[in-house]
């Protein structure tokens, strides 16, 4: 199937990626095709399928709730891009 | 020395005839001299490799050191390294120095394996050539106009060249299995499960599973022995015990019954990438293995459930690169959108952009149930296909891909030619089934990799058998031109 120029300005909010205005065609036949590839999966007679979400089965564990990680709230913070006082910084969001 | 496998490295390194630091400074000697060739490390940590290895010569030399104490490896850029830039090959992470240690480095490190750096890959390990990395693609050492494979594209080229007799890798839909069958060298990727995926950077989380890369069966057994552990970290490893690997490589494999499945012989395979393949499958059967014919009916439909299943799972799982607390920021953000939107559109390439936004598609409201539901019912017709084999044979094997490696560029502007690529190795992934792929045979002076599919963790097994064969062959121990 083919995808539309609004689906893709959607899409791209949806995943916070600007898309410049003169790429929107390409990425639009590109993910055209890679939709009609798996449009082919639309053809096939699920009725009755479980859907699979581990291939074991195995279900999620659960531990006590107990502290099993030290602080390391300064070597964290010495990667990011821009930190103050202990705090992680972005631009103004309020005025 | 680089000649040397794994296997002889312990020994000689156990039995004091060279040390490590020896071994060490003579790979990254050839690192150093050769790597500007192939493109296959991105970033060489010389001066820790250096001081690991006087550190493992100690322990050898107080005795009772574990087996790959003082032998050196590279780990693929996608395990986090305490201290060394992982970037995952991509700009958004050039500038990433993790504070920690995936459990898979863990585990080496706690062996006394010598880390000489780490290797060059697919962005976010999004690809089937190496083409996508932001440190550029990686040279096949068999053929520099061709693609080493991927994602796993650097791991494979640096253990092919003998830049280390061994590396850390990841297979989601064929990483591990696809370069090491363009580089002629022999890669497992385990059961999903068997190995931790804590610190290993998320790209598809139920089909994500790191492995060994060596250049024999018997190598990649000593390293699975380290790789392989329990970890309560990863909510998803399964609490199992992880037998010695190289306890039963020399088991005769008389009367096993290997399963042919007809969908990985059928049209789009190379007509001499299918000689080869069928070579091996006929040595096996003078080992006195029983070819079964099988069929595997949903096999085409994998490539569509994976490009459904694995997008999604990424573009959840990058949504967590949004320049606030670590990795790229883009410049001079007018506000907090603009920030967000211009560091994913500057810091992401092409490809990863792409699945992105055919993963938010998959999953956005309206399409979830058609996309996503529809690809997991699909996964499990896949997996009934293996169970209905292995009731019948105790492997699987057929090509690992439908010809031996392309050009750069050669796959063209249409992503799905790409994807096609994984036909014959996504399948085992969908089912988290281990897969492995061994060199066969040499089709226009490149390798050609046979692929062995094992049920759930019968890895041991599987390295049995791949040893069993190359103990009668000797593809894998062919070197490429140049490299000697």
């Amino acid at each position: 199937m083919s995808i539309e120029r609004q689906e893709i300005e959607k899409l791209a909010t949806l995943s916070r990626i600007a898309i410049g205005e003169d790429t929107i065609t390409e990425v639009s036949q590109r993910l055209s095709s890679v939709l009609e590839l798996v449009d082919q999966l639309q053809a096939v007679n699920t009725e009755g399928v479980e859907a699979m979400s581990h291939p074991m089965k195995a279900t999620q564990r659960l531990r006590e709730d107990e502290v099993s990680e030290i602080n390391q709230r300064e070597a964290l913070q010495a990667i990011a891009p821009d930190t103050e006082e202990g705090l992680f910084l972005v631009p103004k969001v309020i005025e | 020395m680089h000649n040397l496998t794994i296997a002889e490295l312990v020994k000689g390194l156990q039995g004091k005839e060279f040390s490590s630091v020896e071994v060490t400074q003579h790979f990254l000697a050839r690192i150093a001299k050769l790597d500007a060739n192939y493109n296959a490390v991105i970033t060489v940590t010389a001066d820790q490799a250096l001081k690991a290895a006087a550190a493992a010569d100690q322990r050898l030399a107080a005795g009772n050191a574990p087996a790959l104490c003082g032998v050196p490896i590279l780990h693929k850029d996608i395990f986090c390294t305490n201290g060394v830039r992982t970037s995952c090959g991509s700009k958004m992470l050039d500038n990433f120095v993790p504070p920690y240690n995936a459990t898979v480095v863990e585990n080496f490190e706690q062996a006394g394996a010598v880390v000489l750096g780490k290797t060059n890959m697919d962005e976010f390990a999004m690809g089937s050539s190496n083409e996508t990395s932001f440190y550029g693609p990686v040279k096949n050492p068999w053929a520099s106009d061709s693609v080493p494979g991927g994602s796993s594209g650097g791991s494979a080229a640096a253990v092919a060249a003998r830049l280390a007799p061994g590396a850390t890798a990841t297979d989601t839909g064929g990483s591990i299995r696809q370069p090491a069958a363009l580089c002629g060298i022999t890669g497992l990727k385990p059961t999903y499960g068997r190995v931790s995926r804590w610190g290993m950077i998320a790209f598809a989380s139920s089909l994500d599973q790191g492995g060994p890369m060596a250049r024999t069966a018997e190598d990649c057994a000593i390293l699975l022995n380290c790789m392989a552990s329990y970890d309560a970290k990863d909510s998803t490893c399964i609490d199992r015990e992880v037998p010695d690997y190289s306890a039963t490589l020399g088991d005769d494999i008389k009367g096993l019954k290997i399963g042919v499945p007809r969908e990985y012989f059928s049209e789009g395979l190379d007509p001499d990438t299918e000689k080869a393949v069928r070579a091996a499958l006929a040595e096996y059967e003078a080992q006195g293995a029983e070819l079964v014919e099988i069929s595997l009916p949903n096999t085409g439909l994998s490539v569509p459930a994976y490009y459904v299943i694995a997008p999604a799972e990424a573009s959840a799982n990058l949504s967590r690169f949004d320049g606030v607390r670590y990795g790229y920021r883009c410049d001079a953000p007018k506000d907090l959108n603009d920030m967000y939107t211009r560091t994913r559109a500057e810091g992401f390439g092409d490809e990863v952009k792409r699945r992105i936004l055919i993963g938010t598609y998959c999953l956005s409201a309206g399409y979830y149930e058609a996309y996503y539901g529809k690809a997991q019912q699909v996964r499990q017709l896949i997996q009934q296909d293996f169970e209905k084999a292995f009731e019948q044979v105790d492997v699987i094997m057929g090509p690992t891909t439908p010809s031996p490696a392309f050009k750069f560029g050669s796959k063209g502007d249409d992503p799905v030619a790409m994807y096609l690529e994984d036909i014959y190795t996504i399948a085992t992934n969908l089912a988290g089934l281990p897969g492995m792929s061994v060199p066969c045979g040499m089709v226009d002076e490149k390798p050609v990799g046979l692929q062995i599919i094992g049920n759930y963790f019968d890895e041991a097994r599987m390295l049995n058998i791949a040893h069993q064969y190359q103990r009668a062959t000797q593809w894998h121990s062919l070197t490429p031109e140049g490299v000697a």
